[in-house]
């Protein structure tokens, strides 16, 4: 059994890793607007700066974003055995969203700087994924309650987010509902150095945790007489998952249903065993989002949907399938 | 150094009365020993705290001259296997799965290696599930998902074996047999504690009975002394009968 799931989960890490490749390398290509194939080959503007400086990008971004939210959705799905546990539903998306809403409407200039948004951002998720844990390992909230908790912090937040919206200026204000709708925007090569930096070390700490999630899954009362320290791992599995979902909404603005859809989607195809199942989140909720991007700015082009609105109407109804086929 | 020594051992919820209240006791393996008391006696919180997963107001409980509650947890459950009384419900991994979590101590690779594997296939082959290995742990009945549950722990090959009512869910065939495997475990060299209600059971196999009264532990001993009936019919308010049949073997019945 053991070299054959060895064996099994090599083959998804190889061919979800090749299928995202090949996603990521085609979709790039595709666009509303018309590209000249020639002058790109040829590396002649302006199709090579679109596709070098918007489009790679982008793509890569996407990737970026649907690879940490999907595998923090899969953490947190482990960490509190629900099925319905992701970081929109547990509060940390609308928490970190608050962060970064208050850095942009009460920053001094008319767009704050990055670093202090992702720090925002980082600081709003770690805060509440600290609440949620200790709610559930103090005061012992089972996760259905943890769950009902994230729903009211994420209701308080969203309240917050619209008093500052209120609030700001005319620009700002612009501003915060554009990054508000969740998009996937052309970023520096810079930006995705850094996020790619942060999201790397945490997603590679979390694939290593995967057998140790398979116990956790059991319950904490067996994961415990198994060796398995359960309140180090929730803590640091609650902080591996606030810094995937903090870094990437300060840069793309929330985006829902990623956490949900992808893990569950890939848990009916391949089975519930982490070892497996988080390398195929990992390179699936990238591909995910990449296809998502590009459906986003090509279907209604020249108009473009923002990629949350996307996956917000892929998800809606597969949450509400989800639940009548628990 | 004993295998076990508890000296002072107090646990309480909150504020509340102490659960368990003051426990003197020591152990070394082999032996099979019951715990045994009325409902809310502090059996189990007793059996948590043996196996580390709570931690004593006052007093200490020792394993090899060490606290457990202060070990490191792989450690810990490399010297102790602990089966909760709560059987785990919706798991939707299979038999073989579930009994591989017992190796999670000896390691925190990706996955399993030969020794695993030959650990395994011991315990599945001890609690005759062979035959369920690709089965899913929720689709099996009540009694079928405890010895999985007891391959697990025999899988974790530690010298101390904690059982929360492990009966709980068995018919008389599996139960019997359970307690034939237990006997075995003690043969094997193990100390095997077990938390259980049937008394008559715990004096049939058992070389030893702690009897808890309201956290208190009343009586250590052989089962014929600890479960002595006029002391029984006190814990438990209900009469105790010892009884022998012909081939001089001994029942413990009780009821008005």
């Amino acid at each position: 059994m053991g070299d054959d799931l060895r064996r099994r989960a090599g083959r998804v890490l190889l061919w979800s890793a090749l299928g995202a490749a090949a996603v990521a390398a085609v979709c790039p290509f595709v666009g509303g607007s018309g590209m000249d194939y020639d002058r790109l080959w040829r590396g002649e503007g302006p199709d090579w700066g679109i596709f070098v400086n918007l489009r790679v990008p982008r793509t890569l971004l996407a990737f970026l974003t649907g690879a940490a939210l999907s595998t923090a959705g899969a953490l947190y799905q482990a960490l509190l055995r629900d099925a319905l546990a992701t970081p929109s539903s547990l509060g940390v998306t609308a928490a970190a969203a608050l962060g970064a809403v208050a850095a942009l409407a009460l920053g001094p200039g008319d767009e704050a700087g990055f670093p202090v948004v992702w720090v925002a951002a980082l600081v709003g998720a770690g805060v509440v994924i600290a609440l949620v844990a200790a709610l559930g390992q103090v005061k012992r909230f089972a996760s259905f309650t943890l769950l009902l908790t994230g729903i009211a912090i994420s209701g308080v937040c969203t309240a917050l987010v619209l008093l500052l919206h209120s609030m700001a200026g005319l620009t700002k204000a612009f501003q915060i509902s554009h990054w508000l709708m969740g998009g996937i925007d052309a970023v520096e090569y810079s930006v995705l150095g850094w996020l790619a930096f942060m999201l790397a070390p945490v997603s590679w700490w979390v694939l290593r945790q995967a057998r140790v999630l398979n116990v956790v899954s059991y319950g904490e009362a067996w994961a415990v007489g198994r060796g398995v320290d359960c309140r180090k791992i929730t803590w640091q599995g609650f902080a591996a998952g606030a810094v995937l979902v903090g870094t990437t909404t300060a840069v793309t603005g929330p985006i829902a249903f990623v956490g949900l859809i992808v893990p569950h989607l890939l848990r009916r195809a391949l089975g519930p065993d982490h070892r497996v199942l988080l390398p195929a989140c990992l390179f699936g909720g990238g591909a995910f989002l990449v296809v998502c991007d590009t459906i986003s700015r090509t279907v209604l082009a020249p108009v473009e949907i923002p990629v949350g609105v996307t996956t917000a109407l892929l998800g809606g109804p597969f949450f509400v399938w989800l639940l009548w086929s628990r | 150094m004993k295998q076990l020594k508890l000296t002072g051992l107090r646990f309480t919820y909150g504020a509340g009365r102490a659960v368990v209240d003051g426990i003197e006791a020591s152990a070394d393996g082999p032996g099979l020993i019951a715990i045994v008391g009325p409902n809310g006696a502090g059996k189990s919180t007793l059996l948590d705290l043996i196996a580390g997963q709570k931690t004593p107001v006052e007093g200490s409980c020792q394993l090899n001259g060490q606290e457990a509650c202060l070990m490191p947890r792989a450690a810990l459950c490399r010297l102790v296997a602990h089966v909760p009384q709560i059987v785990p419900g919706e798991i939707p991994f299979t038999v073989e799965e579930v009994v591989l979590t017992g190796r999670i101590p000896y390691g925190r690779g990706l996955f399993e290696n030969d020794d695993d594997r030959t650990a395994m296939e011991m315990a599945l082959c001890k609690t005759r599930l062979e035959g369920f290995r690709e089965r899913k742990f929720s689709a099996l009945s009540g009694g079928e998902k405890q010895r999985v549950l007891l391959a697990a722990a025999l899988c974790q090959e530690a010298p101390m074996v904690l059982l929360d009512e492990p009966s709980a869910h068995l018919d008389p065939e599996n139960e019997a047999e359970m307690w034939e495997l237990l006997k075995e475990l003690k043969a094997a060299g193990k100390l095997v504690i077990v938390v259980t209600h049937h008394l008559g059971l715990a004096a049939q196999h058992c070389d030893r009975v702690w009897l808890l009264e309201r956290g208190k532990l009343v009586a250590d001993g052989v089962p014929c002394d600890a479960l002595e009936a006029a002391r029984l019919e006190r814990v438990f308010r209900v009469p105790f009968y010892w009884h022998q049949n012909a081939e001089g073997r001994v029942f413990l019945t009780y009821g008005r």
